[in-house]
């Protein structure tokens, strides 16, 4: 039993590899679908303050994250592009990161034209700029001098959906889409603490918990944390609808489910065998 | 003179960007701070990308070590930089195929390896040593459940139970190490404007 029990603690690393890729491939593959429970929390705050927005809107959305976090972060820019669109609020959207701008776009593209919006009156791109938190205090009190071209080179004078945007204190509400520094807490900062704009995040799960205070402190309004967030928000989108759209990170809760008790499971294992070790050398009486 | 113009450069721009928020004499002042760091941080971008091809070149001529990869860099970088200028960065064009195809997948797969890391890790770390040890290996197994679907199927008061670690203990020490490290940053930015920290020269000192 000692024997056995000391084997436990000393498994291959390439076995424990091997486990935890099986366990987010066969769920994947398969299709298991587990239901999403909603629960009271950021992921509804958030929903709920979207949903609270009045018809015609103009929210200003922040791709702030890289493709590394994209399997966290692209679903939650689906899923809140659906819902703006969908209840005819307007997106101005731009980036603080170089390479979210792509990213965004193709949100953006895609889901305009699946629901039918035109760019330029529905929604726009700006593209990214660099300077992090200075450039949202530039934002706070001139946009156009900050962003005088879109995504595409065209001067945004002439971009209808920008006639009446001129600075932050404009935009009903902000959200930002973040993978880390600059992100929610630089727009919470720079552009709701100083123009009391309402601000809501979504965020990568390893840095949720760091943004609680925040919540805590009504500086941000909700937050989408990990794929537990973006999920959470693709199931709320699809409540009513009769052709929900398709998403990907109900699909990846699944996975991220067997993956969380393989963990669970590798731990349990290790400190059998650490306890077990402890006792025969006498350290457990 | 060395050190005499750049502590004098940060002192009366650290003055002024304090000062702006409360004379609004100075605001226009602040402003224009502001749009000479984002084109001198513009600048930046140039910079390193020029960096980026020194290092590498250098590291073909010399048969650096793993210099093998370093070609692979240049490609990488000069196709996206070509094929972005030549042929535009909209949806349907090179550029934006080779993003969406190449770059993205290939970062998510590199960020993806962290999670084989973190199970072999928290297999080989996380122990119940102590009490205290034992008390963060029960809230992250809660966390863990309450994170995913089946948490709430094991039993459903997992992912409340879940939230209250979040929003009660998790809020409060965020909050303090928050507090703590702002406190922190007011005394290196007074440091700095003042002249007394000056690591930030490079050692000119």
């Amino acid at each position: 039993m000692g024997t056995f029990t000391e084997k436990l603690g000393s498994i291959d690393r390439r076995v424990i590899f091997t486990v935890i890729a099986l366990s987010v491939v066969v769920p994947l593959a398969a299709r298991l679908n587990l239901p999403i429970p909603i629960t009271p929390g950021p992921s509804t705050d958030m929903f709920d303050a979207v949903e609270a927005l009045p018809t015609g809107s103009i929210v200003l959305l922040s791709f702030d994250y890289d493709p590394s976090t994209m399997p966290e972060l692209q679903p939650m820019a689906f899923a809140i592009t659906q819902h703006l669109m969908r209840k005819d609020i307007k997106i101005v959207s731009m980036a603080l990161w170089p390479m979210g701008v792509s990213l965004g776009n193709e949100a953006l593209t895609s889901v305009s034209d699946s629901l039918g919006r035109e760019e330029y009156v529905d929604w726009v791109n700006l593209g990214y700029k660099t300077g992090g938190g200075v450039l949202i205090v530039r934002m706070g009190s001139n946009i156009k001098s900050v962003f005088p071209e879109d995504y595409n080179g065209n001067s945004v004078d002439d971009i209808p959906i920008m006639e009446h945007i001129n600075k932050l204190g404009d935009f009903d509400m902000l959200i930002s889409l973040s993978a880390g520094d600059p992100g929610v807490p630089a727009w919470i900062m720079m552009a709701g603490d100083r123009y009391d704009i309402p601000i809501g995040g979504g965020c990568t799960a390893v840095s949720a918990p760091q943004f609680y205070p925040y919540l805590g402190t009504g500086q941000l309004i909700g937050l989408l944390g990990g794929l537990k967030g973006a999920a959470d928000y693709e199931t709320l989108v699809r409540i009513g609808q009769d052709d929900p759209p398709p998403g990907t990170a109900i699909p990846g809760m699944a996975a991220q489910s067997v993956a969380h008790l393989v963990i669970m499971l590798f731990i349990i294992l290790g400190n059998i065998s650490y306890l077990a070790g402890k006792k025969k050398k006498g350290g457990v009486k | 003179m060395r050190l005499f113009v750049p502590l004098t450069i940060t002192f009366v721009a650290g003055i002024i960007m304090i000062l702006q928020f409360f004379v609004p004499a100075t605001q226009s002042m602040g402003e224009s701070l502001q749009e000479w760091y984002m084109i001198v941080a513009s600048f930046a971008i140039f910079i390193g990308a020029a960096n980026l091809l020194q290092v590498h070149v250098h590291r073909i001529r010399f048969k650096g070590r793993n210099w093998k990869y370093s070609p692979v860099t240049i490609v990488g970088f000069s196709a996206m930089i070509l094929t972005g200028l030549i042929l535009g960065i909209e949806k349907g064009t090179p550029f934006n195929f080779l993003f969406l195809e190449m770059v993205a997948p290939m970062s998510a797969t590199m960020f993806s390896l962290l999670a084989f890391f973190v199970a072999s890790a928290a297999f080989r770390a996380f122990r119940a040593s102590n009490w205290r040890a034992t008390l963060l290996l029960i809230s992250a197994f809660v966390v863990m459940l309450g994170r995913v679907p089946i948490g709430a199927m094991i039993w459903p008061r997992i992912p409340l139970i879940s939230e209250w670690i979040m929003q009660v203990p998790n809020l409060a020490g965020q909050r303090a190490v928050m507090i703590g490290a702002a406190m922190g940053m007011v005394a290196t930015s007074l440091r700095m404007i003042f002249g007394i920290e000056r690591s930030y020269l490079g050692g000119a000192d």
